[in-house]
């Protein structure tokens, strides 16, 4: 095997709660400090502790950071997989394990075995039974630096940050790293033909989980209300604004700027976002499918009654309970067409962490502005995996964008106000807030119809007039949601793929990928619906689109002909929906597939 | 009847202490049934407000679903109100309450709203003490969709057309005590006069603030043989005292026999005199409550009057120590941590 250098996978199989996760997590960091780009994903199940764990690192030097198939390294540490663990291997690569037992003899052949003996190890060197535990991780940690030729300067630093404050536990956890590194150096050859070499390509990136980056973004977006219930992959959301903002929204007294409840349901936390909302906080939630499903109820009545709000959907394995530790973007129809009657909802579609961050700021504006829900249409795999992002950033000039509330002296200036008039023609009306002024610019918000002026209503007329102008507002909606970026967009080129999300990794590399066998493709990733302009011209350019997403039904497809009224013959799905991320394998080999079909049916 | 209200304002109507009329505080004309309990109450909660002087747009009203959620149209026309979704006003009321916390918050309920749809949030709102007046329009059946029986008609208690319901009635104030409720009364919409001070004790307490109000469907559960029509409950009520409320300025003029009255302190200064009380009740023991409850429910009674109080009790925006100032007006100097912050928040994840 030749030697590759910064372009290889390795997968981690563990014990869940077994303390794995944080030592995984600074191998990958470890590499991220290198200068080289990694793409970590963390494949667990739903589970406290005991069941199998999985953590797989790609390491990408030309910044491919979608999921890849293929295990080039294991570390194997979980007796229950291990026998499916080594299966999995690719030919030529590499098995680390715990050598402290020996190993049945029926050894494969065609992958090299190193064994540590993690556990001896660790008894001979810690008395502690629950650090003779953690530290075992510890030990691969370092058994892995000599192996892939990691600086142990790195994991220096990483410690001394990490504990700073509590400085005496740095020297056994230098120690653990050296017990696997010493044994190496004594043992093997080293490093591997896959290793690590130090560059300069991360760059001021970071490398965070998309739920972070949303709580955070909602903390700078000026979320003062936050109600939320437990559910997986959200729940490190809400974890993070509490965190950011118990330390950044604390005033004078010591008392807290903004309100975080965790309610008894989906369907509560939704009513606390639109009272907040209509009482002139802004307000979100965080959950994912089923939550949006409970939620439906109210997110007819924001659209309806005009009520701001937002909420993230961090989507997962659907339907039902379905895989809830497994990613997908199968909430996409949901979301889009929430609720009874005629509805249809914002929706946006980060792809980064830097964007989740954005979007989840913006997205209080553009409720504010648009009077209506916002979904962040995030999932497991951003949400809950750390990604390489370029770094967040905040302009100290921008103010908050509230919309159209009129205010104490307008509401004395104004000569006459109706709630759902739409003096501007753009379909937004006027609001007012609870407490305004005394005798003027109450009314009464419900979900029943009702006139311009908001009074009660069952004539045909008002209520068809509200209906139009709801549709004239989503029009305006257009053209203020994210435009979609124009990857590439080559004259005479016919055919392209769109993607959303976070099939950008796999979608962009398989961009290359196809290049490679001459087939070359325009690109562009939609940011949000409902689709604008540019997406519309975009399609009218191509006579081929292939459509990536995450689902079994081609839901956003879906979106694309009954939104755009296009012709359903000019997409071709590529789905896939397995629970893990989609791979750029998977992409290029199906559009690969597809055109030889094509050319064979000629 | 006229379905035009007139502008009219009686020569001799009284300002209150604020400068309102009693006009002020009213709403639209009701669209409910002639004779409906639920008018009666609507108008107890004007003159409460008009009498407590409150400034009508210091007041947000919410509703679920049902006749009585149909209410805030028709009192406070200077207050913004929301009629949410059926079940879901206590969720909607807690947002309002934690963006604004300088507002009266009145929750109008019904018994279907309440008792079976929205039982989980009543129950949840109750337990963060959600700082609100929660009124139960209660007349034992679903009015709108004809007069089905709803979980607080009494087991045996006999429909219109002639069926006796078959389950046992739920009783919201004893379980509002059960779950920590710190205002707990029952009133009936034919006693104004107990009402009233009622509706002026709860908008001052600083907690959640049950009335069950008994509230007889005219159409379709005020025949006889139901537990819930005027007749039977004038047969069966039972007040545990008289009560009066003094708001925080006004001088205490009424004196009251010794050992038969009680004086609770509230919070902001004012005080509710309770007379003529049952014999060894005090609202605010809670085991004389559950007690006294208890006690009417086995004797056939409908107890009626403050039934327990905890006036020194915590609010949610207490319980989640947030700010003095409303959340809603704080602006993007306050809530923004701006760049700097930023800065040192990504050196953490590198």
């Amino acid at each position: 095997m030749s030697v590759r250098i910064n372009d290889f996978v390795i997968r981690f199989a563990n014990v869940n709660g077994t303390g794995s996760a944080s030592a995984n997590n600074m191998f990958a960091k470890s590499i991220f400090r290198m200068g080289v780009p990694v793409s970590p994903k963390n494949i667990f199940p739903s589970n406290i502790q005991g069941l199998p764990t999985w953590y797989e690192v790609r390491v990408s030097e030309k910044g491919y950071m979608g999921r890849r198939e293929g295990i080039d390294l294991m570390v194997a540490v979980n007796p229950q997989s291990f026998t499916k663990d080594v299966a999995s291997i690719k030919p030529g690569g590499y098995l680390l394990y715990d050598s402290t037992k020996p190993l049945y003899d029926d050894r494969r052949q065609d992958i090299t075995y190193i064994g540590v003996p993690m556990t001896a190890l660790c008894l001979a060197n810690y008395e502690v039974p629950r650090l003779q535990q953690l530290f075992k991780n510890i030990v691969y940690v370092g058994a892995l630096s000599k192996l892939l030729d990691i600086e142990v300067k790195v994991f220096e630093d990483i410690f001394a940050e990490q504990f700073a404050g509590k400085e005496k536990l740095i020297a056994p956890n230098l120690q653990a790293i050296e017990l696997g590194r010493k044994y190496i150096e004594d043992h093997y050859d080293f490093p591997l033909n896959i290793r690590v070499s130090r560059r300069d390509l991360v760059r001021d990136s970071i490398l965070v989980d998309g739920n972070t980056a949303c709580g955070l973004g909602a903390v700078y977006g000026g979320a003062t209300v936050a109600a939320w219930y437990p559910i997986t992959p959200s729940t490190s959301l809400m974890d993070a604004f509490d965190k950011y903002a118990s330390k950044l929204r604390i005033d004078a007294e010591g008392k807290k700027n903004y309100a975080i409840v965790q309610m008894e349901d989906e369907l509560a936390s939704m009513g606390v976002v639109l009272g907040a909302s209509w009482n002139g906080a802004r307000s979100f939630t965080a959950t994912s499918g089923p939550g949006i499903s409970l939620m439906s109820e109210f997110i007819g009545l924001s659209y309806f009654a005009e009520v701001p709000g937002v909420v993230v959907d961090v989507q997962r394995g659907g339907p039902s309970t379905g895989m809830p530790t497994r990613t997908q973007q199968s909430d996409i129809l949901l979301a889009a067409y929430a609720s009874h009657g005629d509805t249809k909802h914002i929706l946006l579609f980060p792809s980064t962490p830097k964007e989740c961050f954005d979007m989840m700021a913006d997205s209080f504006d553009l409720a504010e502005r648009l009077q209506t829900m916002i979904f962040m249409m995030t999932d497991l795999d951003l949400g809950m995996n750390d990604h390489m992002s370029p770094p967040f950033d905040w302009n100290d000039s921008r103010e908050y964008d509230r919309g159209k509330v009129l205010n104490v002296r307008q509401l004395e200036e104004v000569k006459s106000w109706g709630r759902y008039r739409d003096p501007d023609g753009d379909g937004i009306p006027y609001r007012t807030l609870p407490g305004t002024h005394p005798t003027k610019g109450a009314y009464f918000t419900r979900g029943t119809s009702r006139d311009e002026d908001a009074k009660y209503t069952e004539e045909s007329a008002p209520y068809v007039r509200n209906m139009q102008r709801l549709q004239v507002k989503w029009e305006t909606a257009k053209t203020m949601v994210p435009k979609p970026e124009i990857v590439r967009n080559e004259a005479g080129v016919s055919e392209a793929i769109i993607y959303f999300g976070t099939t950008a990794w796999a979608a962009q590399e398989s961009l290359d990928i196809l290049e490679d066998q001459g087939i070359n493709l325009n690109a562009m990733r939609v940011k949000a619906f409902p689709f604008g302009n540019e997406v519309v011209e975009f399609l009218a350019n191509h006579d081929t689109v292939y459509v990536i997403e995450q689902n079994r039904d081609a839901q956003f497809k879906t979106l694309l002909v009954n939104e755009l009224g296009e012709d359903p013959a000019k997409f071709i799905s590529v789905l896939n929906y397995d629970g893990f991320p989609i791979t750029a394998d998977f992409v290029s080999q199906t559009i690969q597939a597809r055109k030889l079909a094509t050319v064979g049916n000629i | 009847m006229t379905y035009i209200k007139p502008a009219f304002r009686h020569p001799d109507a009284q300002k209150n202490s604020i400068g309102f009329y009693r006009k002020d505080y009213e709403g639209a004309l009701s669209t409910l049934c002639a004779g409906c309990g639920h008018d009666s109450i609507s108008s107890a909660i004007i003159q409460a407000c008009f009498e407590l002087a409150i400034e009508p747009h210091k007041i947000a009203k919410l509703s679920g679903i049902g006749c009585s959620s149909k209410t805030p149209a028709y009192y406070l026309g200077q207050s913004h109100g929301f009629n949410t979704v059926h079940g879901r006003m206590p969720s909607v009321a807690t947002g309002a309450y934690l963006a604004n916390r300088d507002l009266k918050y009145i929750g109008v309920s019904g018994d279907g709203d309440s008792a079976s749809i929205g039982m989980g949030q009543f129950v949840h709102a109750i337990r963060r003490n959600l700082n609100v007046v929660y009124i139960i329009m209660n007349n034992g059946c679903y009015g709108l969709t004809k007069g089905q029986d709803s979980a607080t008609a009494d087991a045996g208690s006999m429909s219109r057309k002639g069926a006796p319901n078959p389950f046992e009635a739920i009783d919201m104030p004893s379980l509002a005590l059960e779950l920590g409720a710190t205002f707990v009364g029952r009133s009936f919409s034919g006693d104004k006069a107990q009402l009233i001070p009622m509706i002026k004790a709860a908008l001052s307490h600083p907690g959640f603030a049950l009335l069950d109000v008994i509230s007889p469907c005219v159409t379709f559960n005020n025949n006889k043989g139901s537990t819930k029509s005027y007749d039977y409950t004038r047969e069966h009520i039972e007040a545990t005292g008289t009560i009066d409320f003094v708001p925080i300025e006004q001088e205490i003029t009424v004196d009251y026999k010794e050992g038969s009255s009680k004086e609770i302190a509230l919070h902001d200064g004012s005080i509710i005199e309770l007379s003529k009380l049952a014999n060894g009740f005090d609202p605010t023991d809670k085991l004389s409550s559950i007690l006294k409850m208890h006690e009417a429910r086995t004797k056939g009674q409908i107890l009626t009057g403050l039934m327990y109080i905890d006036p020194d009790t915590k609010g949610l925006h207490d319980l989640l120590q947030t700010s003095d100032t409303p959340l809603n007006t704080m602006g993007a100097d306050v809530l923004n941590p701006g760049q700097a912050a930023l800065a040192k928040i990504n050196s953490e994840f590198r």
